[in-house]
């Protein structure tokens, strides 16, 4: 993994998301309380805003600028969880290293395991972790098996899908769709959607290399 | 929407800017990171510090002052504020006998207060407030919300942190105040965040939203508007019922505080009416309603409704809410 990437994936991830005003802000106006959108926004354009700084670093040290800039600027759940994810993912690039798939996949997992630490969350909670638990997992067996980088992606973006769509059937109990009870049913959940729209556009953007 | 605004990006800084400028005899406004302090800092008292996504206002900033707050830490609107600006206000007010953060239980909030309080070098404890009793709490759920009721936590732990009691004693009475007091909301339109520009839900003229949250997150049940004496009828009743399932019960005095919190676009008169109706319901269940706040305290932008919070008083509590108090938006006594 080279900085360079990281940049063009936040660039890419800053377009996407704000490509998607409408329909995470309905999807968060329905189950939520209407910030998911203006809050994902304001991180996405903040990392994008962040290239010369980040250009001269290390990988490990530009994913972990961005957690921290993150922490500092997005607030509400998706602040401090989406900060735990590159901080610690940066720790475990740093420290193994980022030269294969699998050592770059041990670390993205290492990062979802700090979201479902700091979320107190797991899988079928209606959550990002609907979508990020499953392509953790994913993304590690197939770097396992040395799948090739684009086959892992190819996978890896349905992966994510399956998994947002999942949360569509879910009561929430966690995050503020909670006191909705059965009312929940039915509507995807926000932060599920944005990940998913997130791991996508990384996932293409090697697709197109 | 039709709002005072110049830049939908700057309302908070401008409406922060307002209040300070407002009230320079009671605070001190610090931007980036944003919070609010005491203007003149408290010596030898634990360092009681709350915060939490704007819109609510006057909570928190409204509750700094001597008997109260000594920092706030205001988020984005319906955002909770980040760990640094919790770091800096800390280490703003901190006079060496420890931290109290309280935090209204939203995941939000309680994360980014748990990586400030992570980082602080300093002793500390939290005070969690979950007094909505239309969140049902289980273990699978972040459980129940903090709401209106967190302005008779501040007040009473901010009048026992003045005494100079030390952090144990006051998340004590924290936790006791919070566990003895219940809340319930009901919306009768939603509330428009201004980056948003739109209303968060919507709802008809014929509907109102039982339960609702001071986000306008949705409660648990959609109703047909009714007679007010209907509707808070099922507050009250939910509200003792939760008292009952939690086996709590009013002391030999059977004395009460009723806090009637308007939401933001519901009138005053409205509001009298509202309590006049719980009055009347809470002595028919021989509670004697002791103390009493009638107004604007925990809003949700320019939603209309209205919550209702009793909190079952004690000798300890009923001393600690009449001590005197001076912030923007609770005087008395001083």
């Amino acid at each position: 993994m080279k900085t360079e990437f990281i940049l063009e994936a936040a660039l890419a991830i800053q377009q996407i998301i704000l490509a998607n005003e409408n329909a995470l802000e309905s999807l968060d106006r329905e189950i939520g309380d209407g910030d998911h959108y203006i809050n994902m926004k304001r991180g996405a354009t903040t990392v994008a805003e962040m290239q010369a700084d980040l250009a001269p670093l290390k990988p490990d040290e530009a994913l972990n600028k961005i957690g921290l800039k993150l922490l500092s600027t997005i607030g509400g759940a998706s602040g401090p969880l989406l900060a735990s994810f590159f901080i610690n993912m940066a720790k475990v690039l740093k420290e193994k290293g980022h030269e294969s798939n699998l050592k770059i996949a041990t670390a993205f997992a290492s990062g979802v395991q700090a979201i479902i630490q700091r979320g107190k969350a797991g899988i079928g909670e209606k959550t990002m972790l609907d979508v990020l638990i499953p392509v953790s997992n994913q993304f590690v067996l197939l770097a396992t098996q040395n799948c090739d980088i684009k086959l892992i992606c190819t996978s890896l973006i349905h992966t994510a899908e399956q998994g947002m769509l999942s949360t569509k059937d879910l009561i929430a109990t966690k995050g503020r769709a909670a006191g909705l009870g059965e009312r929940a049913i039915g509507h995807i959940d926000p932060g599920a959607r944005s990940c998913q729209l997130m791991i996508e556009t990384v996932c293409k953007l090697v697709l197109d290399k | 929407m039709k709002k005072f605004i110049n830049n939908v990006d700057n309302v908070l800084v401008e409406s922060l800017s307002g209040f300070a400028k407002a009230h320079s005899d009671l605070v001190e406004l610090n931007l980036e990171p944003n919070f609010l302090t005491r203007a003149e800092k408290a010596q030898n008292k634990v360092a009681i510090i709350s915060g939490g996504g704007s819109g609510h206002e006057p909570l928190h900033t409204g509750y700094i002052g001597y008997g109260m707050l000594d920092a706030a830490c205001p988020g984005h609107v319906f955002t909770s504020p980040t760990p640094d600006q919790m770091l800096m206000a800390a280490e703003a007010v901190h006079a060496d006998k420890g931290v109290l953060f309280i935090v209204k239980n939203y995941a939000g909030d309680v994360m980014n207060f748990e990586m400030a309080a992570e980082m602080l070098p300093f002793e500390h404890a939290t005070v969690l407030i979950s007094d909505d009793c239309a969140v049902v709490n289980s273990t699978y759920t972040t459980g129940r919300r903090g709401v209106a009721g967190t302005v008779i936590v501040e007040k009473c732990v901010g009048s026992l942190a003045e005494t100079g009691a030390d952090l144990q004693a006051c998340k004590a009475l924290g936790d006791k105040v919070n566990n003895r007091t219940s809340s319930i909301g009901v919306a009768l339109t939603s509330c428009t965040v201004p980056a948003a520009g739109r209303p968060t839900f919507d709802i008809n003229e014929t509907e109102i939203e039982m339960g609702v949250g001071i986000h306008g997150e949705p409660g648990r049940r959609r109703e047909t508007m009714r007679l007010a004496d209907e509707i808070i009828g099922d507050c009250v009743q939910t509200i003792l019922m939760d008292f009952k399932t939690r086996n709590l019960q009013a002391t030999k005095k059977h004395e009460v505080l009723l806090l009637v919190n308007g939401f933001g676009a519901t009138p005053l008169m409205e509001l009298y009416l509202i309590y006049n109706t719980a009055a009347k319901l809470l002595n028919l269940h021989n509670l004697e309603i002791s103390r009493s706040l009638v107004g604007n305290y925990t809003t949700a932008l320019d939603m209309a409704g209205a919550s209702i919070t009793l909190c079952l008083l004690d000798d300890e509590i009923k001393q600690h809410w009449d001590s005197p108090v001076h912030t923007a938006a609770l005087r008395w006594g001083k």
